[in-house]
Protein backbone atom coordinates (compact mmCIF):
# COMPACT_ATOMS: atom_id res chain seq x y z
CA UNK A 1 0.00 0.00 0.00
CA UNK A 2 1.34 3.41 -0.89
CA UNK A 3 2.45 5.61 1.94
CA UNK A 4 1.43 9.21 2.47
CA UNK A 5 4.02 11.94 2.05
CA UNK A 6 3.63 14.67 4.66
CA UNK A 7 5.36 18.05 4.55
CA UNK A 8 5.15 20.17 7.67
CA UNK A 9 7.12 22.34 10.08
CA UNK A 10 8.38 20.75 13.28
CA UNK A 11 9.96 22.93 15.97
CA UNK A 12 10.58 25.68 13.45
CA UNK A 13 12.30 23.50 10.87
CA UNK A 14 10.84 22.21 7.62
CA UNK A 15 10.19 18.49 7.91
CA UNK A 16 8.84 15.70 5.77
CA UNK A 17 8.08 12.08 6.40
CA UNK A 18 6.27 9.11 4.92
CA UNK A 19 3.46 7.57 6.96
CA UNK A 20 0.58 5.15 6.65
CA UNK A 21 -2.93 6.53 6.34
CA UNK A 22 -3.98 5.11 9.67
CA UNK A 23 -0.78 5.83 11.55
CA UNK A 24 -1.07 8.24 14.44
CA UNK A 25 0.87 11.47 14.56
CA UNK A 26 2.53 10.15 17.71
CA UNK A 27 3.85 7.09 15.90
CA UNK A 28 4.96 9.18 12.92
CA UNK A 29 6.82 11.65 15.15
CA UNK A 30 8.56 8.83 16.98
CA UNK A 31 9.13 6.28 14.23
CA UNK A 32 9.33 8.36 11.05
CA UNK A 33 10.63 11.75 12.23
CA UNK A 34 12.85 10.34 14.99
CA UNK A 35 11.40 12.59 17.69
CA UNK A 36 10.89 10.30 20.66
CA UNK A 37 10.11 12.97 23.27
CA UNK A 38 6.34 12.48 23.04
CA UNK A 39 5.43 9.22 24.72
CA UNK A 40 2.63 6.72 24.35
CA UNK A 41 0.95 6.20 27.69
CA UNK A 42 -2.68 5.19 27.24
CA UNK A 43 -3.16 5.64 23.51
CA UNK A 44 -6.70 6.87 24.15
CA UNK A 45 -6.32 10.56 24.97
CA UNK A 46 -6.55 10.21 28.74
CA UNK A 47 -2.95 10.59 29.94
CA UNK A 48 -1.45 13.42 27.88
CA UNK A 49 2.04 11.86 27.64
CA UNK A 50 1.87 12.36 23.86
CA UNK A 51 0.94 16.06 24.05
CA UNK A 52 2.17 18.26 21.22
CA UNK A 53 0.99 21.58 19.79
CA UNK A 54 -0.27 21.54 16.21
CA UNK A 55 -1.27 24.80 14.52
CA UNK A 56 -1.52 26.48 17.90
CA UNK A 57 -3.66 23.79 19.49
CA UNK A 58 -2.51 21.55 22.34
CA UNK A 59 -3.58 18.00 21.54
CA UNK A 60 -2.91 14.34 22.14
CA UNK A 61 -0.87 13.16 19.16
CA UNK A 62 -2.15 9.61 19.75
CA UNK A 63 -5.61 10.81 18.63
CA UNK A 64 -4.38 12.56 15.47
CA UNK A 65 -3.83 10.72 12.22
CA UNK A 66 -0.38 11.51 10.84
CA UNK A 67 -1.60 12.67 7.40
CA UNK A 68 -3.50 15.47 9.17
CA UNK A 69 -0.10 17.08 9.76
CA UNK A 70 0.20 18.02 6.07
CA UNK A 71 1.01 21.74 5.99
CA UNK A 72 0.84 22.01 9.78
CA UNK A 73 3.18 23.67 12.25
CA UNK A 74 4.04 21.32 15.10
CA UNK A 75 5.86 21.97 18.37
CA UNK A 76 7.17 19.12 20.49
CA UNK A 77 9.17 18.96 23.70
CA UNK A 78 12.34 18.75 21.61
CA UNK A 79 11.78 22.37 20.55
CA UNK A 80 11.42 23.86 24.01
CA UNK A 81 15.08 24.43 24.92
CA UNK A 82 17.06 27.04 22.99
CA UNK A 83 20.22 25.09 22.30
CA UNK A 84 21.76 24.34 25.68
CA UNK A 85 19.49 26.81 27.46
CA UNK A 86 16.57 25.03 29.02
CA UNK A 87 13.13 26.60 28.88
CA UNK A 88 12.19 28.05 32.31
CA UNK A 89 9.63 25.25 32.69
CA UNK A 90 12.31 22.62 32.14
CA UNK A 91 14.67 24.37 34.57
CA UNK A 92 11.97 24.68 37.21
CA UNK A 93 10.95 21.02 36.76
CA UNK A 94 14.58 20.05 37.41
CA UNK A 95 14.99 22.34 40.39
CA UNK A 96 11.59 21.44 41.82
CA UNK A 97 12.06 17.69 41.38
CA UNK A 98 8.84 17.62 39.39
CA UNK A 99 9.59 14.23 37.90
CA UNK A 100 10.51 10.76 38.98
CA UNK A 101 10.27 8.16 36.21
CA UNK A 102 9.94 10.92 33.60
CA UNK A 103 7.54 9.28 31.15
CA UNK A 104 4.86 11.91 31.66
CA UNK A 105 7.32 14.83 31.76
CA UNK A 106 7.44 15.74 28.04
CA UNK A 107 3.65 15.90 27.96
CA UNK A 108 3.50 17.99 31.12
CA UNK A 109 6.11 20.39 29.76
CA UNK A 110 4.31 20.84 26.44
CA UNK A 111 0.93 21.25 28.14
CA UNK A 112 2.35 23.64 30.74
CA UNK A 113 3.96 25.76 28.03
CA UNK A 114 0.63 25.90 26.16
CA UNK A 115 -1.03 26.95 29.42
CA UNK A 116 1.51 29.72 30.14
CA UNK A 117 1.40 30.92 26.53
CA UNK A 118 -2.34 31.42 26.97
CA UNK A 119 -2.33 32.50 30.61
CA UNK A 120 1.08 33.81 31.72
CA UNK A 121 0.10 34.26 35.36
CA UNK A 122 -2.16 31.37 36.32
CA UNK A 123 -3.47 30.62 39.78
CA UNK A 124 -2.77 27.23 41.32
CA UNK A 125 -6.34 26.20 40.52
CA UNK A 126 -5.90 27.23 36.89
CA UNK A 127 -2.69 25.19 36.68
CA UNK A 128 -4.41 22.14 38.14
CA UNK A 129 -7.34 22.42 35.71
CA UNK A 130 -5.04 23.29 32.82
CA UNK A 131 -2.99 20.15 33.41
CA UNK A 132 -5.95 17.87 34.15
CA UNK A 133 -5.32 16.13 30.84
CA UNK A 134 -1.88 14.96 31.96
CA UNK A 135 -1.47 12.04 34.31
CA UNK A 136 1.55 11.38 36.54
CA UNK A 137 1.71 8.21 38.62
CA UNK A 138 4.87 9.19 40.55
CA UNK A 139 4.91 12.70 41.91
CA UNK A 140 1.46 13.26 43.33
CA UNK A 141 1.31 16.40 41.12
CA UNK A 142 2.19 18.90 43.82
CA UNK A 143 5.79 19.39 42.72
CA UNK A 144 4.66 19.70 39.12
CA UNK A 145 2.11 22.38 39.98
CA UNK A 146 4.61 24.29 42.11
CA UNK A 147 7.22 24.08 39.36
CA UNK A 148 4.81 25.46 36.78
CA UNK A 149 3.94 28.34 39.12
CA UNK A 150 7.65 28.99 39.69
CA UNK A 151 8.28 28.98 35.93
CA UNK A 152 5.46 31.45 35.41
CA UNK A 153 7.10 33.76 37.93
CA UNK A 154 10.49 33.38 36.21
CA UNK A 155 9.02 34.16 32.79
CA UNK A 156 7.09 37.15 34.08
CA UNK A 157 10.12 38.62 35.86
CA UNK A 158 12.46 38.26 32.90
CA UNK B 1 -1.61 -0.24 14.49
CA UNK B 2 -4.35 1.49 12.58
CA UNK B 3 -2.08 1.30 9.59
CA UNK B 4 -4.38 -0.54 7.20
CA UNK B 5 -6.70 2.45 6.94
CA UNK B 6 -6.56 5.02 4.19
CA UNK B 7 -6.89 8.72 4.94
CA UNK B 8 -8.94 11.21 2.96
CA UNK B 9 -9.37 14.94 3.56
CA UNK B 10 -12.06 16.37 1.30
CA UNK B 11 -12.33 20.15 1.11
CA UNK B 12 -16.01 20.39 0.17
CA UNK B 13 -19.20 18.74 1.41
CA UNK B 14 -19.86 17.38 -2.11
CA UNK B 15 -16.43 15.78 -2.24
CA UNK B 16 -17.02 14.12 1.13
CA UNK B 17 -20.42 12.80 -0.01
CA UNK B 18 -18.79 11.35 -3.15
CA UNK B 19 -16.05 9.69 -1.08
CA UNK B 20 -18.60 8.08 1.22
CA UNK B 21 -20.66 6.97 -1.78
CA UNK B 22 -17.64 5.33 -3.39
CA UNK B 23 -16.56 3.44 -0.25
CA UNK B 24 -19.37 2.17 2.00
CA UNK B 25 -16.80 1.22 4.64
CA UNK B 26 -15.56 4.80 5.05
CA UNK B 27 -16.04 6.65 8.34
CA UNK B 28 -16.17 10.40 8.77
CA UNK B 29 -14.49 11.94 11.77
CA UNK B 30 -13.80 15.33 13.31
CA UNK B 31 -11.55 15.01 16.35
CA UNK B 32 -11.47 11.20 16.46
CA UNK B 33 -11.39 11.44 20.27
CA UNK B 34 -14.02 8.69 20.44
CA UNK B 35 -13.32 6.90 17.17
CA UNK B 36 -9.60 6.11 17.58
CA UNK B 37 -10.03 4.73 21.13
CA UNK B 38 -12.97 2.62 19.86
CA UNK B 39 -10.82 1.17 17.07
CA UNK B 40 -8.00 0.51 19.52
CA UNK B 41 -10.49 -1.26 21.78
CA UNK B 42 -11.32 -3.68 18.99
CA UNK B 43 -13.98 -2.12 16.76
CA UNK B 44 -13.38 -2.97 13.10
CA UNK B 45 -11.14 -0.50 11.30
CA UNK B 46 -12.94 1.42 8.57
CA UNK B 47 -11.35 1.18 5.12
CA UNK B 48 -11.06 4.96 4.89
CA UNK B 49 -10.95 7.64 7.56
CA UNK B 50 -12.57 10.76 6.12
CA UNK B 51 -11.28 13.85 7.94
CA UNK B 52 -13.97 16.54 7.80
CA UNK B 53 -11.88 19.35 9.26
CA UNK B 54 -10.52 20.62 5.92
CA UNK B 55 -14.05 21.54 4.84
CA UNK B 56 -14.44 25.19 5.74
CA UNK B 57 -18.15 24.92 6.49
CA UNK B 58 -17.55 22.13 9.01
CA UNK B 59 -15.34 24.36 11.18
CA UNK B 60 -17.03 27.75 10.84
CA UNK B 61 -19.07 29.72 13.36
CA UNK B 62 -21.33 32.27 11.69
CA UNK B 63 -24.45 34.28 12.35
CA UNK B 64 -26.96 34.83 9.57
CA UNK B 65 -29.79 37.09 10.65
CA UNK B 66 -31.06 35.69 13.92
CA UNK B 67 -29.58 32.21 13.38
CA UNK B 68 -26.18 30.94 14.42
CA UNK B 69 -24.56 28.20 12.38
CA UNK B 70 -21.79 26.16 13.97
CA UNK B 71 -19.82 23.69 11.88
CA UNK B 72 -20.19 20.13 13.14
CA UNK B 73 -16.41 19.65 13.42
CA UNK B 74 -15.68 23.03 15.08
CA UNK B 75 -13.42 22.36 18.08
CA UNK B 76 -15.23 22.97 21.35
CA UNK B 77 -12.26 25.17 22.36
CA UNK B 78 -13.35 27.58 19.59
CA UNK B 79 -16.98 27.39 20.69
CA UNK B 80 -15.97 28.26 24.28
CA UNK B 81 -13.94 31.23 23.03
CA UNK B 82 -16.86 32.65 21.01
CA UNK B 83 -18.39 35.58 22.86
CA UNK B 84 -21.65 35.60 20.88
CA UNK B 85 -22.37 31.94 21.57
CA UNK B 86 -21.37 32.27 25.22
CA UNK B 87 -23.78 35.18 25.69
CA UNK B 88 -26.70 33.56 23.85
CA UNK B 89 -26.25 29.96 25.05
CA UNK B 90 -24.24 30.01 28.29
CA UNK B 91 -25.31 26.51 29.33
CA UNK B 92 -24.55 24.97 25.96
CA UNK B 93 -21.12 26.59 25.96
CA UNK B 94 -20.47 25.35 29.51
CA UNK B 95 -21.45 21.84 28.46
CA UNK B 96 -19.07 22.11 25.50
CA UNK B 97 -16.21 23.12 27.81
CA UNK B 98 -16.78 20.15 30.09
CA UNK B 99 -15.72 17.61 27.45
CA UNK B 100 -12.32 16.20 28.42
CA UNK B 101 -9.05 18.02 28.93
CA UNK B 102 -7.58 21.02 27.11
CA UNK B 103 -6.03 18.49 24.73
CA UNK B 104 -9.44 16.99 23.98
CA UNK B 105 -11.04 20.45 23.72
CA UNK B 106 -8.78 21.10 20.73
CA UNK B 107 -10.49 18.23 18.90
CA UNK B 108 -13.93 17.53 20.38
CA UNK B 109 -16.97 18.83 18.50
CA UNK B 110 -20.75 19.00 18.68
CA UNK B 111 -21.05 16.81 15.59
CA UNK B 112 -18.86 14.11 17.05
CA UNK B 113 -20.45 14.35 20.47
CA UNK B 114 -23.93 13.89 18.97
CA UNK B 115 -23.11 11.33 16.26
CA UNK B 116 -21.04 9.15 18.61
CA UNK B 117 -24.37 8.78 20.44
CA UNK B 118 -23.02 8.10 23.90
CA UNK B 119 -25.94 8.34 26.37
CA UNK B 120 -23.61 10.32 28.68
CA UNK B 121 -22.54 12.94 26.10
CA UNK B 122 -22.50 16.43 27.59
CA UNK B 123 -23.68 18.66 24.74
CA UNK B 124 -26.80 16.87 23.40
CA UNK B 125 -29.08 17.82 26.34
CA UNK B 126 -28.11 21.47 25.88
CA UNK B 127 -28.42 21.33 22.08
CA UNK B 128 -31.90 19.88 22.56
CA UNK B 129 -33.22 22.44 25.09
CA UNK B 130 -32.01 25.16 22.71
CA UNK B 131 -33.89 23.48 19.84
CA UNK B 132 -30.74 23.11 17.76
CA UNK B 133 -31.16 21.72 14.26
CA UNK B 134 -28.64 19.46 12.55
CA UNK B 135 -28.00 19.98 8.84
CA UNK B 136 -27.19 16.57 7.40
CA UNK B 137 -25.55 15.94 4.02
CA UNK B 138 -25.81 12.72 2.08
CA UNK B 139 -26.29 11.22 -1.37
CA UNK B 140 -29.79 12.73 -1.60
CA UNK B 141 -28.60 16.25 -0.79
CA UNK B 142 -29.03 18.10 2.48
CA UNK B 143 -31.78 17.76 5.05
CA UNK B 144 -32.35 19.51 8.35
CA UNK B 145 -33.62 17.69 11.44
CA UNK B 146 -34.00 18.50 15.12
CA UNK B 147 -30.83 17.64 17.05
CA UNK B 148 -33.08 15.47 19.24
CA UNK B 149 -33.78 13.21 16.23
CA UNK B 150 -30.14 12.21 15.59
CA UNK B 151 -29.27 9.76 18.39
CA UNK B 152 -31.59 6.73 18.58
CA UNK B 153 -29.75 4.61 21.15
CA UNK B 154 -26.27 3.96 22.53
CA UNK B 155 -23.94 4.27 19.54
CA UNK B 156 -26.88 4.37 17.12
CA UNK B 157 -28.17 7.31 15.05
CA UNK B 158 -30.84 8.06 12.48
CA UNK B 159 -28.14 8.96 9.93
CA UNK B 160 -28.28 6.60 6.98
CA UNK B 161 -25.37 5.33 4.92
CA UNK B 162 -23.21 8.07 3.48
CA UNK B 163 -24.74 10.80 5.62
CA UNK B 164 -22.93 13.09 8.03
CA UNK B 165 -23.72 16.21 10.07
CA UNK B 166 -22.49 19.38 8.35
CA UNK B 167 -23.48 22.04 10.83
CA UNK B 168 -25.87 23.02 13.56
CA UNK B 169 -28.38 25.86 13.43
CA UNK B 170 -29.44 27.68 16.58
CA UNK B 171 -31.94 30.50 16.65
CA UNK B 172 -31.11 33.54 18.75
CA UNK B 173 -33.10 33.04 21.98
CA UNK B 174 -36.05 35.34 22.72
CA UNK B 175 -35.71 38.11 25.31
CA UNK B 176 -35.38 37.06 28.98
CA UNK B 177 -34.17 33.59 27.99
CA UNK B 178 -31.14 31.65 29.22
CA UNK B 179 -29.95 28.09 29.60
CA UNK B 180 -27.80 26.14 32.06
CA UNK B 181 -26.15 22.72 32.17
CA UNK B 182 -24.97 20.78 35.20
CA UNK B 183 -23.42 17.36 35.41
CA UNK B 184 -22.28 15.12 38.21
CA UNK B 185 -18.97 13.31 37.96
CA UNK B 186 -17.06 11.66 40.82
CA UNK B 187 -14.09 14.02 40.39
CA UNK B 188 -13.80 17.60 39.20
CA UNK B 189 -12.32 17.02 35.72
CA UNK B 190 -11.77 14.37 33.07
CA UNK B 191 -14.71 12.09 33.70
CA UNK B 192 -17.95 11.04 32.09
CA UNK B 193 -21.33 12.23 33.35
CA UNK B 194 -23.13 10.12 35.93
CA UNK B 195 -26.06 12.45 35.27
CA UNK B 196 -26.34 15.60 33.14
CA UNK B 197 -29.18 18.11 33.23
CA UNK B 198 -29.89 20.99 30.85
CA UNK B 199 -32.59 23.63 31.23
CA UNK B 200 -33.68 26.63 29.24
CA UNK B 201 -36.08 29.16 30.68
CA UNK B 202 -37.89 32.13 29.15
CA UNK B 203 -39.42 34.59 31.60
CA UNK B 204 -42.14 37.12 30.90
CA UNK B 205 -41.84 40.74 31.98
CA UNK B 206 -43.37 39.88 35.37
CA UNK B 207 -40.81 37.17 36.07
CA UNK B 208 -43.03 34.13 35.57
CA UNK B 209 -42.00 31.34 33.27
CA UNK B 210 -43.26 31.76 29.71
CA UNK B 211 -41.40 28.81 28.20
CA UNK B 212 -39.31 26.00 29.64
CA UNK B 213 -37.27 23.07 28.37
CA UNK B 214 -35.60 20.46 30.57
CA UNK B 215 -33.51 17.54 29.29
CA UNK B 216 -31.46 14.86 31.04
CA UNK B 217 -28.36 12.99 29.90
CA UNK B 218 -26.85 9.69 31.08
CA UNK B 219 -30.10 8.42 32.59
CA UNK B 220 -31.54 6.60 29.56
CA UNK B 221 -30.39 5.25 26.17
CA UNK B 222 -30.87 8.72 24.68
CA UNK B 223 -31.48 12.21 26.05
CA UNK B 224 -34.76 12.42 27.99
CA UNK B 225 -36.98 15.48 27.77
CA UNK B 226 -39.01 16.17 30.91
CA UNK B 227 -42.34 17.59 29.73
CA UNK B 228 -43.90 17.30 33.21
CA UNK B 229 -41.23 19.65 34.55
CA UNK B 230 -41.86 22.07 31.71
CA UNK B 231 -45.62 22.07 32.34
CA UNK B 232 -45.02 22.55 36.07
CA UNK B 233 -42.98 25.69 35.41
CA UNK B 234 -45.05 27.54 32.85
CA UNK B 235 -47.08 30.37 34.31
CA UNK B 236 -45.32 30.19 37.66
CA UNK B 237 -42.30 31.80 39.25
CA UNK B 238 -39.27 29.52 38.98
CA UNK B 239 -38.95 28.96 42.71
CA UNK B 240 -40.51 27.13 45.64
CA UNK B 241 -43.17 24.60 44.72
CA UNK B 242 -42.45 24.87 41.01
CA UNK B 243 -38.87 23.74 41.58
CA UNK B 244 -40.04 20.92 43.85
CA UNK B 245 -42.27 19.77 40.99
CA UNK B 246 -39.32 19.98 38.56
CA UNK B 247 -37.22 17.76 40.82
CA UNK B 248 -39.97 15.16 41.14
CA UNK B 249 -40.71 15.19 37.41
CA UNK B 250 -37.05 14.79 36.44
CA UNK B 251 -36.52 11.92 38.87
CA UNK B 252 -39.62 10.23 37.49
CA UNK B 253 -38.55 10.76 33.86
CA UNK B 254 -35.09 9.28 34.40
CA UNK B 255 -34.76 5.67 33.32
CA UNK B 256 -31.19 4.88 34.34
CA UNK B 257 -29.14 1.72 34.62
CA UNK B 258 -26.85 0.47 37.37
CA UNK B 259 -23.23 0.62 36.31
CA UNK B 260 -19.80 1.39 37.73
CA UNK B 261 -20.54 5.12 37.71
CA UNK B 262 -23.64 4.92 39.86
CA UNK B 263 -26.73 2.95 40.77
CA UNK B 264 -30.03 3.55 39.07
CA UNK B 265 -31.57 4.80 42.32
CA UNK B 266 -28.74 7.27 42.88
CA UNK B 267 -28.92 8.51 39.30
CA UNK B 268 -32.67 9.02 39.59
CA UNK B 269 -32.26 11.12 42.71
CA UNK B 270 -29.38 13.14 41.24
CA UNK B 271 -31.35 13.73 38.03
CA UNK B 272 -34.02 15.48 40.07
CA UNK B 273 -31.54 17.58 42.02
CA UNK B 274 -29.53 18.65 38.97
CA UNK B 275 -32.66 19.47 36.96
CA UNK B 276 -33.96 21.67 39.80
CA UNK B 277 -30.61 23.47 40.10
CA UNK B 278 -30.23 23.88 36.34
CA UNK B 279 -33.70 25.42 36.09
CA UNK B 280 -32.89 27.80 38.95
CA UNK B 281 -29.61 28.89 37.33
CA UNK B 282 -31.20 29.32 33.90
CA UNK B 283 -34.04 31.37 35.43
CA UNK B 284 -31.59 33.55 37.36
CA UNK B 285 -29.64 34.20 34.17
CA UNK B 286 -32.83 34.91 32.24
CA UNK B 287 -33.78 37.54 34.82
CA UNK B 288 -30.55 39.46 34.28
CA UNK B 289 -30.50 41.74 31.23
CA UNK B 290 -26.69 41.49 31.15
CA UNK B 291 -26.95 37.84 30.20
CA UNK B 292 -28.85 38.64 27.03
CA UNK B 293 -26.93 38.92 23.80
Amino acid sequence: MSRVHVTCTINGDPAEFLCDGGQTLLDALRDEAGLTGAKEGCGTGDCGACSVVMDGRLLCSCLVLAPEAEGATISTVEGMAAGDDLHPLQQCFLEGAALQCGVCTPGFLVAAKALLDRNPDPTETEVRYGLAGNLCRCTGYDKIVRSVLAAAQTVNES
Amino acid sequence: MLSAMKYASPTTVAEAVDLLGAEPDARVYAGATDLIPQIRAGRPEPAVMVDLKRIERLCAIARRGSTYTVGAATPTADICAHDGLAAAFPGLVEASGLIGSDQIQSRSSWGGNLANASPAADTPPSLIVNEARAVIAGPAGERTVAASAVATGPGATSLSGGEFIVEFELDEPPARTADAYLRLIPRTEMDIAVVGAAARITLDAAGTVAAAAVALGAVAPTVVRVPDAEVALIGRRPSGDALVAVEAAAAAAANPIDDKRGTAAYRRQVAGVLARRAVAIAAERASQPGEQS
